[in-house]
């Protein structure tokens, strides 16, 4: 059986002469989505806006109408109901209550009583889940600084295995993958909670891994042909990594489309992030990465070796 | 890079063959597991309360209570102090984390109060101005000392709680300075624990005041040494709670009680109790002395009951009737087995699952990951012919090794947590289609298979590295996140970082060398 390739075995793609081009579609997409983002906003779940959240399920369909009538007359402020999966399941979804911690515990109380009430005891309960303002307020921070901690980390590793050219690049790139997963999650409104922070975080890792696998091939190339015009190097650096690239994106969005379609509705979100940050990651290691290099110019070492090797002029 | 010494094969069979050992209790049943000889490995990965289905709870320790309370204290014994030596003195009261004084003749009494003081306690730091103010502070080591065994205790009692519930395999554990976690695997709907964890349980003896009624008190003359308490359940005729006057001396306190126990006495469901010796011996002196009159069983500050003395009580054994169901006898047996608190706590968060909802998921999970190991597997096949065959050994046994190590450091497994499983599956191959690639840019550029094996090897390697730091970072950095199912995620990713570099880097190389030595080919077919 001779193998398959999806990639032919050379290509010469002109990536970064269109990169005037693929700039301008990536700011688009970063006004874009910092817009949603001030518009719309995130849907932030409990995890950050504290509250509660409370996934049920009935012994027949659920009455959504009859059940939002009980609970929104329990005088707790915001109550939203939604089905979740399937018709005998319902997330429920209460804002956090004024005052402390111990409020959440009493509407946590008085929601399962009223729905007792309801439901004659029919009612189960899969998920409950309270965060009172002192955690929530918590978990706000750790997980800014989780984000934060990782973009700077790989700078600093980058600027330490490369120069500091290639850690500009590469954070920028980062910036946009992140900045772009953000304006996703205004736009859909998925839920965003302590998940989508990590997938965030997975998404920085996997993009970073794939600008990685380019830059490192521009560095090799950069010592082997010293007089190329950085455009033409660069070029030649995606195309030779091209078949990775896609490769590896297309095994990481097959393991992903597994779970996202058989894993369950709990983490349909969390892999949903994911799935985006990896076309996004790819998307800005071959398009934007790598053309911030022309922009940033690299010193090409071992220009002074060069002139010993080769005599001048040729 | 195609070398390979007898010593390194033996290492990476043999680590392979440790990882297929550590792995394999988890496809047996879980008794089964268990009656393992003792020498083989018998660890199951441990399942998250999200898989499991559980409660989870946090608790914060309200240590500022401890402190107001040894300041109240501190506050008496100044009192008793300033007046046992007969120095006058206004304005005693509590600023802060401070007790504070002004004496009436600064001149006269400034440095016998300051001895005085000094006395009560040696931990504590008097500063005295010569205006005749005078501040009491605790030192701030033993404010640490009293906070951290407030925590320490309260850690105990909430240990002792749930172990008389009879729960399953608990988990409490102490988190940062103030805060407890307590995760409950199997318990789902946790109102009884959370309803058991939110009381104090502090229960007093004490009388009743009879010369004063209550009436009386609430006219504001409560007298000195009194005061004015609800009862627990029993309500007057407008439906407010039942209020006693009580003196604030205390009989007997609730540390002198050693069992309790839910019983019945003329079909009413009541808690038995005994005093240990000294709690007995100080029960019988004050009920000899006061027969005839009430005494109050006070929970939490509220009167759970207040019997009149019929006789002299002296074997330390009695019985506490009030407004009991079964259950609510159950448990405040329960807790006054267990002891009081020393300070209340409160839930900061809870997160419980159901255990249909645990099944569900574990259910979801595995299909999940066998179908993303199966599409990853055909299309490696697919892509990479005999060469795809080698990183699909290789990709299985780092699923295997990545069971084994979850299974032998006892990490728990998430729901996100097997998410990170099949995406490592996604992303080990990585290393290898890097190799491969580069095999093939080698081949291209004309170097025999021997050659060009070698080079795709060496010259991959250190862009392997390079990108699996950073992802391995990202991995770290999801350990912050959180104490639950997110941490799940992170430990599986970065274990599984570490699996897929040996795997992908020594297990297939190992295999593709083999293979290579062997039929000595002309050309790969790659």
């Amino acid at each position: 059986m001779k193998p398959l390739r999806l990639i032919p075995r050379k290509t010469n793609f002109r990536f970064v002469g269109l990169r005037r081009l693929f700039y301008a579609l990536s700011i688009a997409a970063m006004i874009a989505s910092a817009g949603l983002f001030g518009v719309r906003g995130l849907n932030l779940g409990i995890d950050f806006l504290g509250g509660i959240m409370i996934e049920a399920q009935t012994a027949g369909p659920a009455d959504l109408g009859a059940m939002r009538a009980v609970l929104g007359g329990l005088g707790l402020g915001e109550v939203t109901l939604q089905n979740f999966g399937a018709p005998d399941d319902v997330l429920i979804r209460v804002a956090r209550q004024p005052g402390g911690e111990k409020e959440q515990q009493v509407a946590v109380a008085k929601v399962k009583r009223a729905l007792a009430a309801m439901g004659a005891g029919d009612i189960s309960y899969r998920r409950v889940e309270s965060v009172g303002p002192k955690v929530s307020a918590e978990l706000v921070e750790a997980g800014l600084t989780a984000v934060v901690a990782a973009v700077f980390l790989m700078l600093l590793y980058i600027w330490f295995r490369f120069e500091w050219q290639f850690s500009i690049g590469a954070v920028v790139a980062l910036l946009h993958d992140v900045g772009l997963t953000m304006g996703m999650f205004a736009l859909t409104q998925f839920e965003f909670n302590l998940a989508s922070i990590a997938a965030i975080l997975t998404i920085v890792g996997y993009s970073i891994n794939d600008t990685v696998v380019v830059y490192d091939r521009v560095r090799e190339n950069l010592r082997k042909y010293k007089t190329m015009p950085m455009a033409d190097l660069a070029d030649l650096s995606l195309n030779e990594t091209l078949s990775r690239t896609v490769m590896t994106s297309a095994t990481t969005l097959l393991a992903l489309f597994a779970l996202y379609f058989f894993g369950g509705e709990v983490i349909q979100g969390f892999v949903f992030a994911m799935m985006f940050g990896v076309v996004v990651g790819t998307y800005s290691s071959v398009f934007i990465a790598v053309a911030l290099l022309l922009e940033l110019k690299p010193t090409r070492r071992g220009g002074a070796k060069a002139e010993v090797e080769e005599p001048p002029g040729s | 890079m195609l070398h390979f010494s007898r010593l390194k094969i033996n290492m990476i069979l043999g680590l392979c063959l440790f990882g297929i050992l550590f792995a394999a209790p988890n496809l047996l049943d879980e008794e089964l597991a268990a009656d393992l000889p003792g020498w083989l490995p018998h660890k199951q990965i441990s399942l998250g309360l999200d898989l499991q289905g559980g409660s989870h709870l946090l608790l914060e320790v309200g240590v500022e209570t401890v402190v107001r309370e040894r300041l109240n204290s501190l506050v008496d014994e100044t009192r008793a102090a300033l007046r046992g030596a007969r120095i006058g003195y206004s304005g005693l009261g509590t600023s802060g984390e401070r007790v504070i004084v002004t004496l009436r003749d600064p001149a006269a009494d400034l440095e016998t109060a300051r001895g005085l003081l000094r006395a009560v306690d040696r931990n504590l730091l008097v500063s005295a101005d010569d205006d005749g103010s005078i501040e009491l502070a605790l030192s701030e080591p033993a404010m640490a000392e009293m906070r951290t065994a407030a925590v320490t205790q309260s850690l105990e009692i909430v240990r002792r709680r749930i172990d008389e519930t009879g729960t399953r395999e608990p988990t409490i554990q102490r988190q940062g300075s103030e805060r407890i976690l307590v995760q409950l695997p199997g318990i789902d709907d946790p109102e009884r624990i959370k309803s058991i964890l939110g009381q104090t349980a502090k229960m007093t003896f004490q009388l009743i005041d009879e010369n004063t009624t209550v009436g009386d008190a609430l006219l504001g003359r409560l007298p000195a040494g009194s005061e004015i308490l609800e009862s627990a359940d029993r309500v007057d005729a407008n439906g407010r709670p039942i209020q006693e006057v009580v003196r604030k001396r205390i009989m007997v306190s609730g540390e002198h009680l050693i069992d309790a126990q839910p019983t019945f006495q003329d079909n009413q469901p009541v808690v038995a109790f005994s005093f240990d010796p000294v709690g007995a011996r100080k029960f019988g002196a004050v009920t000899s002395k006061n027969i005839g009159k009430r005494f109050a069983i006070v929970l939490d500050n509220k009167v759970i009951s207040a019997p009149v003395i019929r006789s002299a009580i002296t074997g330390g054994r009695g019985i506490i009737s009030g407004n009991f169901t079964v259950s609510s006898a159950t448990d405040l047996a329960l807790l006054l087995r267990a002891g009081a608190l020393p300070a209340p706590l409160t839930i900061l968060e809870e997160r419980s699952v159901g255990p249909d909802l645990g099944a569900d998921s574990i259910r979801a999970g595995k299909i999940a990951a066998v179908l993303g190991l199966t599409f990853v597997l055909v299309f490696m096949g697919v892509c990479y012919g005999l060469f795809g065959l080698a990183a699909n050994i290789a990709l299985v046994m780092n699923v295997v090794l990545l069971a084994g190590a979850l299974s032998a450091l006892q990490a728990t497994l998430t729901l996100p947590g097997i998410a990170g499983i099949v995406l490592t599956i996604g992303m080990a191959v990585d290393a290898n289609v890097l190799v491969f690639e580069r095999i093939r840019e080698e081949m291209a550029a004309g170097r025999t298979p021997f050659s060009a094996v070698d080079a795709g090897y060496q010259r991959a390697l250190i862009t392997i590295i390079d990108s699996n730091v950073t992802t391995f970072i990202a991995a770290i950095l999801l350990f912050g996140l959180g104490s639950g199912p997110v941490k799940g995620f992170g430990v599986t990713l970065a274990i599984g970082i570490l699996t897929s570099l040996f795997t992908s880097v020594m297990v297939t190389r190992l295999i593709v060398v083999t293979w290579l030595r062997r039929t000595r080919p002309r050309s790969l077919p790659l």
